[in-house]
């Protein structure tokens, strides 16, 4: 709640970040992606997938545009190596591609506050300017840092890129504002669910395509990409369930893997649950048979001992 | 902290015996690994509880835990603002985040239970 009244820091160090280089860089990266990178100025990020070819999300990341023969990765800590083999797999042999994700840490600020506090520290102009899902290039307290409008909680945020060595004094000083607390990756997970926001190897993972997993408008059909073929396919063929939210009845939360029933039918899994302090009820994600994907629709989640009524809600699940 | 006074069990449930009566809780080590609590599944007043038998259900951030009974009994009362506000469990484990009371029905049961000291020992020697 915190985070969403004021300004919370959370230590992201262990995320991935590739950097693909060279005059070959930008094709490999839009063959290995779904979002378009071929029209995004310097200073611009997009969220998007790798599949594989069956369209099955290997990974979900932001790609950085740091230079026309230059663009950052970033990617989930827990899928670094797996990515790692595919991308070196598949970009030829003219990119220079390395992963830096040992050197660089990561701090997450994010909250209403969060504007303010990094103009303090910045100047307002830096700050005012910078829109979201785009980046700039800042001196912090002498560090040399990767600044981003974007965030995983849906509140105003950024995220601050940057070499190792400065992540004690950054944290350090950021967490001696008086309205900065640091705050837990198991708080980022409620802020991010409260938004609907999918999490890699829970709610999105390889058996699933985007448009199962409820994320068709981050993938551009109008461009090549591994997987396209599997994705057109599956538009013509049609799927059955798909990913969406439901808000319980009361505190008491769905884990992964508990059924959803209508009735006495089971119509999908839970992936994702979790109590929100913000709405004082739990919430989850979960796929679904699609013709139950009806706002207000009454589900029951159940792990075979416990049963907990709720009920479908779209996305975002907490509104302000 | 281990609040002197008290019996407690191995899955570090606490006891206040008052006459033939006897409140139940979970101790501070308990709320503190357990993490925020974010619901409790209190026992019904009039049912009946068994020594070492789960009688009510936590859910934490982290997971769901069974809560033991320390003793066996009737439920006499149960504590209401566990409903809406289990997290007074977290900040008053010993005191206003008592979870039911009980008429007991074997005083003797309370052989086999810790005094406050041995329970001090007991997460010493766990934490080691």
């Amino acid at each position: 709640m915190h985070t969403r009244q004021s300004a919370s820091i959370f230590d992201i160090f262990h995320m991935g970040e590739f950097f693909l280089r060279g005059p070959a860089a930008e094709k490999a990266v839009s063959r290995l992606i779904t979002c378009r990178v071929d029209d995004m100025p310097e200073g611009k990020c997009r969220y998007g997938f790798m599949l594989n070819e069956n369209g099955g999300i290997i990974d979900d990341l932001i790609v950085f545009k740091l230079s026309a023969e230059e663009f950052m990765l970033v990617v989930n800590a827990g899928t670094v190596d797996k990515d790692k083999k595919w991308i070196a797999g598949n970009i030829g042999p003219n990119v220079d591609f390395s992963d830096e994700s040992d050197n660089i840490a990561k701090i997450d600020i994010q909250g209403p506050l969060s504007g303010d506090i990094l103009s303090e520290i910045l100047g307002n102009d830096i700050i005012k300017d910078l829109k979201r899902y785009h980046f700039k290039h800042v001196d912090m307290y002498g560090a040399s840092v990767l600044l981003s409008r974007t965030g995983y909680t849906g509140e105003l945020g950024y995220e601050l890129f940057f070499t190792g060595e400065h992540v004690v004094e950054i944290w350090d000083k950021l967490n001696a504002f008086e309205n900065v607390m640091p705050n837990g990756l198991g708080a980022r997970d409620t802020l991010r669910l409260e938004m609907g926001y999918s999490l890699y190897g829970s709610d999105i993972d390889e058996k699933h395509t985007p448009f199962e997993s409820n994320l068709s408008r981050f993938v551009c059909m109008d461009k090549g990409f591994i997987g396209k073929e599997a994705l057109l396919r599956q538009e013509q063929e049609g799927f059955r369930t798909r990913l969406a939210g439901f808000i319980c009845e009361g505190r008491r939360s769905a884990r992964s893997h508990f059924s959803i029933m209508s009735g006495e039918k089971i119509i999908g899994e839970v992936t994702s649950g979790a109590f929100s302090p913000c709405m004082k009820r739990s919430i989850g994600l979960g796929y679904m048979d699609k013709i139950n994907i009806i706002e207000g629709n009454e589900i029951t989640l159940t792990d075979g001992k416990i049963e907990i009524p709720a009920k479908v809600k779209s996305i975002p699940l907490y509104r302000k | 902290m281990v609040q002197d006074g008290l019996f407690y069990t191995k899955e570090h449930e606490w006891v206040k015996i008052d006459g033939n009566e006897a409140v139940f809780g979970i101790s501070d080590h308990a709320q503190s690994e357990l993490g925020d609590i974010t619901f409790v599944e209190i026992p019904e007043v009039n049912s009946s509880v068994a020594q070492s038998e789960s009688f009510a259900t936590i859910e934490s951030v982290k997971a769901a835990s069974d809560v033991y009974a320390p003793l066996s009994g009737e439920v006499v009362a149960v504590n209401e603002a566990l409903r809406d506000s289990p997290e007074i469990m977290n900040t008053s484990p010993f005191d206003r985040g008592w979870i039911c009371r009980i008429k007991i029905s074997d005083i003797k049961e309370k052989d086999v239970l810790m005094s406050s000291d041995d329970y001090t020992n007991y997460l010493e020697e766990k934490t080691q």
